[in-house]
């Protein structure tokens, strides 16, 4: 069940990482779809730019156990419409990872996601993706207990909107995904982005983490409550998440919609500016940080076969 | 139906979320607001709650787990679990619940969220989890009152179950009743001896929409000594059954079988004398002149129209690799009764098209919608059972951005149009753009092959008495009557299933071919199929149903959303069912196609119906018109001339059919799949609107798409040849503006155009009594017609599929509401490399302004006139050939990067397109306009055809004034002061800030209606 035109191809690439999964390899990123979920194409894409093979697989085969996660280097949970959203965004998809036993022994895939990060991996939600990782507690996690203690609701105008805004990356932030960035225009394509946090001890103690990695910004540069520089009204005008390791990390907005300089709504004005700007869109670089550090990880990790490769 | 039976409702249990204190009750707070500024009614504060119904045994604390755990969010909701209460501070209420069957997806999610807490295999194709929502209101309204809030604001009466009331005698629920099965009961119709008056009668009361000499048609086929004895032998009585009748009527039905667009006109000209007969619009117009145009094209080694006019959608090859595949359709009749659900089926069911063109399985790659409404302020009287304009363009909106947000297909390109004959029935169109391989294991693609022995295999939804007469009532006017049972409403996340599915399924070979499930329901799909193997058996016993006491004929004909016929070979039947349980989508063996000629539908083998396929798919009467145009009478109006024109652009850019719609466009996702290069509003500003749409088809090349639509109804009322010229002409340039090429310019270039033409007219058959001037409403098609096939032939660009809807009528209260004749041409066009694509917005001070084409004094229909209350009569018309020239030439300056911003002439002419090209990032320009000869107003506002405002860069002057000669008017610069000016003769004639221009086009009433007001004056707390 590859979601892909080239399906056979596909298979022969689940088995070619079966075989290379011991050597210093590419980075294998999975990314989920299914149910609703609808940007998996370009969340795969952005990964293939950045030197990554992506396999997109349907839910219920990692549900079924045909394909374990633990396969691989990065779980991604892309945006969309899972199970339609009706239940608020996201819920139906992490009630679903938090309670469908996939094993006799009552295994749970949440289970396994808690198993997989413990192993140093690392998980990216986008959109839709990001509010199932904020309903299953994976974001922020600071009681590090994986219980859910912030939500993501309704935006304040009420609305779903599709515009174009800029975020900071706060520079407290450990996240290897904001390595090196520090603003970031991109699309933001949502109802139910703003963030509520239910106190204000919670609030604290994710500034003092620096969870908040990402906040929306107005045009002089500064952290904006205001409509529609931040759309959605949240909290900490914050736009996007990481707990405590910074292996896990989720946002609203779309970098992933955002792979070619083409995709900018200004793009043919600043490409008369600057001709020679790069092609890339500036989504890319979250993709190419992760499977860089994941890369020199596992060069540092196994420098034997690093070496043996060279030669 | 209502749940008082106390053996199911010991089984029930109620799970009430509401929001915690504190917590922000946007929804509460909109129908407090909504009620005061529509109806002006004052509800004093507004909770609301969602409400579950649960049918499922559980234990007092499952119940518990499933509400805290996996229905209510931590953060924001308390739960109340088995009590309908209201709180001390609220007088009155208003519950919103489903009829019985209607699609209930939030009910869906739950009992998913269920199954998946319980551990347990919940069916969920049987409904168990009911959702509704209730509304607490501060203020003690009048019940009156509560239900007009509750019909206008909250719900459909057609589809949901309202119950209002005070909270001090209890909140009444509802719940329907769900499963079951048919009712195995079938009946005969004699129509033996019945008058021409009673035939019409029986066609009336059963909503078969035959005229007398169809159901005379009908009546001497079951009469013929032939019939008689082939039914005898089959075991089918000597008289048409009621399934018989309603599959006839379906497949006859003006929806599906396009009988005047087929039929023989006899048509004058009053004017000139002339009289011809024409054999069949659609053969002479549009299927010769596209096989014409094709001959060209292979002439020319462009062999790229693979399938046209023969399948769900049109289809042309893209690369060696991959086929486009294009298809455009209206669902007019249901958005008028119910907007939400008219449009979001109207937007998946027309993307079920190239979903299940050839064997099935395209990859959808964008949708775009064309909106015709009435005055969304009217403040008149409404007729019976007509509904405001402004609530059909909101229900309408919110059902494209569901149908395409929830489906993850961009909504890249649309239109909306005001005119007050649109107040009855609404024109929604819906199109959408998807890419199919050339082959799917090993076959091509696009062929649709059956032989007797495959399997009929129903996937997707379940099947309810929605959308039963769904094809036969959109062939009729509309009136007070409309059957409740016509309105449907769309599931999008049921259809993703079903998408996901048939991609895989296609690509593994498993599928012979497929078709939607869609006007007319099985009925359709299976006759039309059954036509290629040449005879189906169907057995509809089989047939899922959601709820009981459905008849067979009704379980054949209905319209329920999100279904696909496919057709399997036996032998790979294994494998595809073990697919769907996979996927979790709903599969279903309901027959084989056979190759006896008969279509045969039995239910637990009883005859339900046996018909034969020739008489059913040729046997209607042809029908023969009367056309007759008379040029209508028409005057120039004298307007005083005036010495400054800032006041009227900024008039224009107000206007309704001219202002930003921007609130509309940003509700729907235009960029998921990251592919939109062109957007509807681009600009730093985000704010500068586009001619035509641009997509790439994939991430491994910049090959794309450039996506246009042209519609001009108001020129109809002088001419409609014109309009439909101007609208073809429209699209063209659209195209041309963002760097499209015209195709065929040079041999094998392989630059596909694909184009659907979608024609929506008011009842255009002569009756002396109740349509006396069909004569000419028909004249007007032809002469639509007639345009259509100069245009095709000029630019040699294809038409590759097309729909027309006839009866675009509303009656009630002796009044009929017609629309003017209404042609849209939607096109498609290659774009080699859209790193190359042209945005509208001025790029750079300094910069030359140039308009290219030539302006004409053809002010008549123009926004000007309308301003000044004027209509005219000197209507914009298209020189073919000069428009080609000029056409050709832009595309060689593009070539040659030569053009930094195009914007194409329409609406408000060159004054407005000036206006618009500055929204991007806040240029201005100076302008000197020349002496031409024209009046001033008219050089400003005059809406003649072919014509850009184009920007080039300083160093590219020469090269490019040596390229277009005297086709370039150099008109100014582009400045960086925000200051737009307009010169004419030594005067200034438009001083204007661009910021201040802006602001006038986006506080205008499209988005003032819709809630989004401009940054720039108004501040920021209001739009939140």
């Amino acid at each position: 069940m590859v979601q892909d035109s080239a399906q056979g191809a596909h298979k022969v690439q689940l088995e070619a990482q079966a075989d290379a999964s011991g050597s210093a390899g590419t980075v294998r990123a999975l990314i989920l779809t299914g149910f609703g979920i609808n940007c998996e194409e370009e969340f795969a894409a952005a990964y293939r730019l950045a030197g990554a093979d992506a396999t997109i697989v349907h839910l219920n085969q990692v549900l079924h156990g045909q394909v374990s996660i633990h396969d691989f280097d990065v779980l991604n949970f892309p945006g969309g419409f899972s199970f339609g959203d009706d239940l608020g965004s996201g819920v139906v998809l992490a009630n679903k990872l938090r309670y469908r036993q996939t094993s006799t022994d009552g295994r749970t895939l949440l289970d396994d996601i808690k198993q997989f990060i413990a192993d140093g991996k690392f998980v990216l939600g986008i959109c839709n993706g990001f509010q199932v990782l904020v309903k299953l507690g994976l974001l922020p996690n600071l009681g590090g207990d994986v219980t859910p203690e912030v939500t993501l609701t309704h935006n304040a105008s009420g609305r779903y909107e599709d515009r174009w805004v800029t975020l900071r990356v706060n520079p407290a932030s450990n996240t290897p995904f904001l390595k090196g960035i520090d603003k970031l225009e991109v699309p933001v394509r949502h109802g139910e982005g703003r963030l509520v946090i239910p106190n204000d001890a919670t609030r604290a103690a994710i500034e003092a983490a620096g969870l908040n990695c990402l906040s929306y910004i107005d045009a002089n540069g500064d952290g904006t409550s205001e409509y529609p520089h931040n759309p959605n009204g949240a909290d900490l005008n914050c736009a996007g998440l990481t707990d405590p390791t910074g292996q896990v990390f989720g946002l609203m907005p779309h970098p992933e919609a955002f792979l070619a300089a083409y995709n900018h709504p200004d793009w043919a004005r600043r490409r008369r500016q600057n001709p020679g700007a790069s092609e890339e869109g500036e989504g890319l670089q979250i993709f190419k940080n992760i499977v860089a550090h994941i890369t020199q990880k596992s060069a540092s990790a196994a420098p034997a076969v690093q070496l043996a490769n060279q030669n | 139906m209502s749940d008082t039976n106390p053996n199911t409702a010991q089984a029930t249990h109620t799970i009430q979320l509401t929001l915690k204190a504190g917590q922000h009750d946007g929804d509460g707070q909109r129908v407090a607001e909504a009620a005061a500024r529509h109806l002006g009614l004052a509800t004093g504060r507004v909770r609301s709650a969602a409400l579950y119904t649960v049918r499922y045994p559980l234990s007092e604390t499952q119940l518990r787990d499933f509400a805290t755990r996996c229905l209510a969010d931590p953060v924001l909701h308390d739960v109340r679990l088995n009590e309908l209460t209201g709180a001390a501070e609220f007088a009155t209420y208003i519950l919103v619940a489903r009829r019985p069957g209607v699609t209930d997806d939030e009910g869906t999610s739950a009992q998913n969220a269920l199954a998946d807490l319980l551990n347990e295999p919940l069916d969920v194709h049987t409904q168990h989890i009911f959702s509704k929502k209730l509304y607490l209101l501060e203020n003690d309204l009048p019940e009156t009152d509560l239900r007009r809030i509750a019909e206008e604001l909250l719900g459909n009466k057609l589809i949901n179950w309202l119950e209002v009331g005070r909270v001090a005698d209890g909140i009444r629920d509802y719940t329907p009743r769900p499963g079951g099965g048919a009712e195995a009961i079938t009946e005969v119709v004699s129509l033996t001896g019945l008058s021409g008056a009673e035939l019409l009668q029986l066609s009336k009361e059963n909503i078969y929409a035959l005229n007398l000499e169809e159901m005379r048609a009908v009546r001497d086929y079951f009469a013929a000594v032939e019939t008689q004895e082939e039914r005898k032998s089959a075991g089918l009585p000597a008289d048409p059954t009621d399934c018989e009748l309603e599959i006839i009527a379906q497949t006859w039905s003006e929806h599906c079988k396009h009988k005047e667009f087929a039929a023989v006109i006899n048509y004058k000209d009053t004017e000139t004398g002339e009289e011809k007969q024409i054999d069949s619009l659609f053969k002479t117009y549009i299927k010769n002149a596209t096989s014409e145009v094709d001959r060209q094209l292979r002439a020319n080694g462009n062999d790229w129209l693979i399938k046209v006019f023969s399948d769900n959608a049109g289809a042309v090859r893209i690369n060696p690799d991959s086929l486009f595949v294009w298809k455009v359709e209206t669902h007019n009749s249901p958005s008028a009764i119910d907007p939400y659900g008219g449009a979001i089926t109207g937007i998946l069911g027309n993307n079920r098209d190239p979903l299940a063109t050839g064997i099935g399985g395209a990859r959808l790659l964008f949708n775009t919608n064309v909106l015709c409404f009435g005055n969304p302020e009217f403040d008149g009287q409404l007729l019976t059972g007509q509904l405001h304009p402004r609530r059909i363009l909101e229900g309408v909106r919110k059902g494209i951005e569901d149908g395409g947000n929830k489906s993850g297909v961009p909504t890249v390109n649309g239109a909306i149009v005001f005119d007050d004959r649109y107040a009855g029935k609404p024109l929604v169109y819906c199109g959408t753009g998807a890419v199919m391989p050339m082959q799917f294991a090993g076959l091509d693609s696009w062929e649709k092959k059956i032989d007797a022995g495959d399997r009929i295999i129903m996937a997707g939804g379940r099947v309810g008495k929605d959308g039963i007469h769904g094809a036969t009532f959109s062939s009729i006017e509309l009136d007070e009557t409309a059957p409740a049972t016509a309105v449907q409403i769309g599931s999008p996340i049921t259809q993703k299933l079903a998408m996901d599915f048939l991609l895989l399924a296609a690509r593994r070979g498993l599928l012979k071919c497929s078709t939607d499930n869609g006007a007319g329901g099985l009925s359709s799909s299976v006759g039309e199929l059954a036509g290629i193997s040449g005879g189906a058996v169907v057995e509809l016993e089989r047939v899922p149903l959601k709820y009981p006491g459905l008849r067979p004929w009704e379980i054949f004909v209905s319209e329920s959303q999100e279904r696909f016929t496919l057709v399997v070979e036996p032998g790979k039947m294994a494998e595809i069912t073990a697919l769907g349980q996979e996927m979790e989508v709903e599969l279903t063996d309901i027959g084989y196609f056979t190759s006896d000629g008969f279509l045969d539908v039995r239910f637990d083998g009883a005859p339900v119906a046996r018909l034969n396929m020739e008489f059913l798919h040729e046997g209607v009467p042809r029908k023969i018109l009367e056309a007759e145009w008379t040029k209508p009478a028409a005057a120039e109006p004298e307007i005083p001339t005036a010495t400054d024109y800032t006041e009227t652009l900024t008039q224009l850019l107000g206007s309704l059919n001219i202002c930003s719609r921007e609130s509309v466009i940003r509700q729907y996702d235009h960029e998921v799949k990251g592919r939109t290069i062109v957007k509807p509003l681009m600009g730093a500003t985000g704010q500068a609107p586009q001619d035509a749409a641009v997509v790439r088809f994939n991430f491994e090349s910049w090959e794309g798409v450039a996506v246009s639509n042209g519609i001009l109804p108001r020129y109809g009322d002088l001419d409609a040849y014109d309009m439909s010229a101007g609208s073809f002409d429209e699209a063209v340039r659209q195209i041309i503006a963002v760097g499209g090429k015209l195709p065929n310019l040079t041999p094998g270039d392989g630059i596909f155009w694909s184009v659907n033409d979608n024609f929506c007219v008011p009842d255009s058959v002569y009756d002396p009594a109740s349509n006396p001037d069909g004569k000419q409403k028909l004249a007007k098609l032809v002469r639509m017609c007639e345009a259509l096939r100069d245009a095709t032939a000029a630019y040699c660009i294809p038409l590759t599929s097309g729909k027309d809807s006839m009866k675009n009528d509303f009656k009630a209260d002796g009044v009929k509401i017609s629309v003017p004749p209404t042609v849209l041409y939607s096109m498609t066009a290659k774009m080699e490399d859209v790193r190359r694509a042209v945005t509208s917005d001025f790029k750079q001070a300094d910069d030359v302004v140039y308009l290219l084409g030539e302006t004409h004094d053809e002010l008549g229909g123009s926004e000007f006139y309308a301003l000044h209350g004027q209509f005219g009569a000197n209507v914009p018309k298209v020189d073919f050939a000069k428009a080609k020239a000029l056409y050709t030439l832009i595309g060689q300056a593009n070539d040659q990067n030569l053009i930094q911003s195009c914007h194409d002439l329409s609406d408000g002419g060159l004054a407005v397109a000036l206006a618009e090209t500055t929204f991007g990032y806040g240029y201005g320009a100076m302008v000197e306009l020349p002496e031409t000869g024209l009046p001033l107003a008219t050089q400003l506002f005059s809406e003649s055809h072919s014509r850009f405002l184009a920007t080039v860069a300083p160093e590219d002057v020469v090269a490019f004034e040596q390229l277009l000669g005297e086709r370039a008017t150099r008109l100014g610069i582009v400045t960086a002061d925000g200051e737009l000016t307009v010169r004419h003769a030594g005067k200034t004639v438009i001083s204007a800030n661009t910021t201040a221009l802006r602001a006038a086009w986006t506080n205008g009433p499209v988005n003032h209606l819709l809630g989004v007001f401009s940054n720039d004056n108004l501040s920021h707390s209001n739009s939140l």
